[in-house]
């Protein structure tokens, strides 16, 4: 493939510039190949994450040639050919250092929402019996790699700054992911509401094109999230029945209301 | 200097499976505990963890019980295991995967809706709990969104560079952190090292960066003792083409379920060479590799599910004579038994099955190796994946010699032996984890305070500056490639006596090497800093092996030596290689027999053998 020109950002949250690099291009190599190139041979103080170079642990997200990607999984052959590469930090994070950003948001954040909490065990040994179809709705969600991409690319927070208000699709699939466990008791739907701010995504699905894993993101997650909430919230019929029936976790709900969640 | 100053009572150093397993358990004894991880958390190596985690819950086939997960366990390892270790594990694991579910794991499930279990080598029934291929990164979120509300204080991306001690005692460890490269003092009353393997002392390896033996040297640096350091498990099947990807991981899932290995010639060369110990569990011939595959229980397992150990070497001998792949591997195919399944069973479709058993094998290879194993062979050959020596503990504790200094999953050792099944390092992290945080909770509120002596915190962090100090001459990345170079030359697979006394020489000359290493830049988030010094723990750890693979001449498990390629069991089946530092700094290497089985296990052994046992507990 003989050689390739990469535009790489160095700086710090005070200032940076970029910086063009050039790095021998082997055959199947990956962005991330190059940069620790430059690295052992160039710069080795170029700061950047990484752990299992398999798409496996979401930790070396970047932008692309602006667009939000793993740099393990994308292949240089794979980009225009004989045009320069430009490798930048994630931009609705703060910048520590060259490729790397302060993602601590994320963390704090997770810790907002009420974890999950099993009805009692329908065995004696303590588990559960759950079907392979439940399951598989809510393994979707849990194959979230957490690499923040989809937090990255959401205009809510990358433009619009809202990150005390909004949680972003990341914690919203994490929502999805404990609220449609079958096996839960906890009910998340005011949070999602009121703390989580759900109301801020007008479902625009860049999220579900930059997720790496392939989660339908807006449509699996998000929008049965909104149904729910719209349901518990606004619909006129479920606050009168809300009066008087006993009161039931959302998504096991009575047939009548679970009628009501596509209508 | 300056420094920061946090306090403990039990500090965890590394935040896998087993670090978070241990954190979790000490902080639900009512004991302070700070978690310190060199990464993010969530990203640690238990992600890459594929096929599953092994415990006999018998759910799939319910001959099977922890006798038998025992018997296995000790087979595979080829009797040099800690027997009591292994107990406790077979034991205990049900347990600990329930636990995961009541957690929010959600694993895979059988018809009648309980948790579904898969083969794997070496395992005589169907016993890994398992999310399609992807069951370590169920774990390690499961454990991370659970250990987030039980109160434990997380240190992300600081690295530990010295434990210190109070007269003979754990009292804390020297940090930095990698945005700033600021030192951190962790002070504690007992630590608890968790810090996974050694995979980068290799070249070709499915570890990531941060794999480098920092466990094992902590805690060999702070008087703790080694034991099977001369067991490296090299996983049969690495990706090998193209180059960039060379190493990662190709889950053992894939042989599991129903993958087939074959040489250039076409030929299914793992028939041709079943052991004696494993013939009367393998299968005959290809119909009853399969139909074991689809889980009858009246057939034995296909030859591609022997040990790792085996396994590996034959592929390495299939490559050596000439019958390899075209980039020195063999392959690895899922059409076989695709064709055969769809003769028995009309409507079959392999591209959709595969992708709902295998998903991130069929994305891996798909995006990094433009192949779709649905339809096309792999490459696969031997990659190094896994540490089964390393720092010696009390089977009942996992305390060290040290006092308060305890270790769990990959940096501890014992429970494997010579040879590792797979499955069982997942349940490892999560029963031996779980007794390390009790137990560290428990010595924590039986002994007094500790001191962080100010010399030993101002000795370390001088050392670790040091390479900013040094004129340029030597470049760390290049003195790790060189090590990773040699080691896989010479210390690899296949080892012989001259060619590890010359990685002994040349270990000698690294050392020197990487004591002229020079770091250019500031200390703020810089690899080359953190390669300068991860470089003495990989070099300590590399004469380790070195030494240990020297004084074992024999074969056994994943041990492989072309001048002894059999098994010694008179000298070498009954003992354990056991390594500490010297007052002079130098490694000190022995012998020790391991302790007589009780009855009870060698009953369950030898029921599990057709009434004999095996040579070694004779």
């Amino acid at each position: 493939m003989g050689q390739v020109t990469l535009k790489v950002w160095r700086g710090n949250s005070e200032s940076g510039q970029f910086q063009e690099y050039t790095a021998e291009a082997g055959e199947g190599m990956v962005v991330l190949d190059a940069v620790h190139q430059v690295q052992a041979t160039q710069a080795p103080d170029l700061a950047c994450r990484w752990n299992c170079k398999a798409g496996k642990c979401g930790s070396c997200s970047a932008e692309i040639n602006g667009k939000p990607r793993l740099m393990c999984m994308t292949r240089l052959d794979d980009l225009p050919p004989g045009e320069v590469i430009t490798v930048e930090p994630m931009r609705t994070f703060p910048l520590m250092k060259d490729l790397v950003t302060d993602v601590g948001w994320n963390y704090e954040v997770k810790k907002q929402i009420a974890p999950f909490a099993p009805r009692k065990a329908d065995h004696r040994d303590g588990t559960w019996k759950m079907h392979q179809d439940d399951a598989d709705r809510v393994q979707e969600f849990r194959k979230c790699i957490e690499c923040y991409l989809c937090q990255d690319v959401c205009h809510v927070l990358r433009d619009h700054h809202k990150h005390d208000q909004f949680v972003g699709p990341r914690f919203l699939v994490h929502l999805a992911q404990v609220e449609m466990n079958p096996l839960d008791t906890g009910d998340r739907i005011a949070d999602t509401k009121n703390k989580h701010g759900i109301g801020y995504c007008n479902i625009t699905k860049c999220c579900t094109n930059v997720c790496p894993e392939g989660i339908t993101i807006t449509d699996n997650a998000i929008i049965p999230l909104k149904e729910r909430v719209v349901d518990e919230h606004y619909d006129p019929v479920m606050m009168l029945l809300r009066l008087v029936l006993p009161k039931k976790k959302s998504g096991q709900r009575s047939a009548v209301s679970g009628q009501e969640t596509h209508g | 200097m300056d420094f920061q100053v946090h306090e403990h009572d039990v500090i965890v150093i590394g935040a896998g499976g087993a670090g978070l397993r241990a954190a979790i358990e000490a902080s639900a004894a009512g004991v302070s505990v700070g978690l310190v991880c060199k990464s993010l958390l969530g990203k640690a190596h238990t992600v890459m963890a594929e096929g599953g985690i092994a415990a006999a819950l018998a759910n799939v086939d319910n001959r099977d019980n922890w006798k038998v997960h025992f018997a296995d366990t000790m087979r595979g390892g080829q009797y040099v295991n800690n027997w009591r270790m292994a107990q406790l594990h077979a034991m205990e694991a049900p347990d600990r995967v329930r636990e995961l579910e009541a957690w929010g794991a959600v694993f895979d499930r059988t018809p009648d809706g309980k948790i579904l279990q898969r083969n794997f080598g070496g395992h005589k029934y169907p016993r890994l709990a398992h999310v399609g291929d992807r069951t370590g990164l169920e774990l390690i979120r499961t454990l991370q969104d659970h250990g987030i509300h039980k109160g434990i204080q997380v240190y992300m991306e600081r690295t530990v560079v010295r434990l210190l001690l109070d007269a003979g005692r754990v009292s804390g460890a020297l940090a930095y952190d990698r945005e700033r490269g600021r030192f951190t003092v962790f002070k504690a009353k007992a630590v608890i090292l968790a810090c996974g393997g050694i995979g980068k002392a290799y070249k070709i390896t499915s570890n990531s960066w941060e794999c480098t033996g920092d466990g094992h040297t902590l805690a060999y640096d702070a008087g703790a003792e080694w034991i099977d350091m001369e067991f490296v498990q090299f996983h049969p099947t690495g990706m090998i083409w193209p180059p960039s990807v060379r190493g990662i991981l190709v889950t053992e899932g894939v042989r599991g379920e129903g993958g087939v290995l074959r040489n250039k010639e076409g030929k299914r060369f793992m028939f041709g060479d079943i052991p004696d110990s494993y013939k009367p569990q393998t299968a005959k011939d290809e119909e009853e590799g399969f139909n074991y595959v689809l889980g009858d229980k009246n057939a034995n397992r296909p030859p591609e599910l022997l040990t790792r150990d085996h396994v590996a070497r034959c592929i390495v001998r299939e490559a050596r004579e000439g019958r390899g792949s075209p980039h020195g591997g063999v392959f690895l195919e899922l059409q076989t038994f695709a064709e055969w399944y769809g003769k028995k069973k009309p409507g079959f479709k392999a591209e959709e099955h595969w992708k709902k058993k295998l998903p991130s094998m069929y994305h891996q290879f798909k995006e990094l190796g433009g192949l779709d194993i649905t339809k096309e062979p792999m490459e696969v050959g031997p990659t190094t994946h896994y540490m089964m020596g390393g720092v010696r503990v009390d089977s009942d504790t996992q305390m060290s010699r040290v006092p308060g200094l305890f270790a769990c999953g990959e940096c501890a050792a014992g429970i494997n032996g010579a040879n590792r099944l797979g499955g069982n390092s997942l349940s490892d992290l999560l029963v031996l984890g779980k007794l390390a945080g009790e137990h560290a909770a428990k010595f924590v509120k039986a002994h007094p305070a500790v001191n962080t002596p100010n010399d030993q915190i101002e000795d370390a962090a001088k050392w670790a500056l040091a390479p900013f100090d040094r004129p340029p001459a030597e470049n760390p990345y290049q003195v790790m490639h060189d090590l990773q170079d040699m080691m896989q030359d010479l210390v690899g697979i296949v080892r012989k006596e001259d060619e590890m006394v010359r990685a002994l020489d040349g270990l000698e000359k690294l050392k020197a090497r990487a004591a002229r290493c020079h770091v250019a830049g500031h200390r703020e988030y810089n690899p080359g800093w953190h390669t300068a010094i991860d470089l003495h723990n990989l070099l300590a750890v590399s004469e380790g092996i070195t030494r240990a693979a020297i004084l074992r001449k024999e074969s056994r498990g994943a041990q492989f030596r072309d001048d002894y390629p059999t098994k010694n069991t008179r000298e070498f089946g009954r003992v354990n290689t056991i390594q500490w530092k010297a007052a002079d700094g130098s490694m000190q290497i022995k012998l020790e027999p391991i302790a007589p089985m009780p009855q009870e296990l060698k009953d369950a052994i030898a029921a599990e053998g057709g009434g004999k046992l095996p040579e070694e507990l004779v």
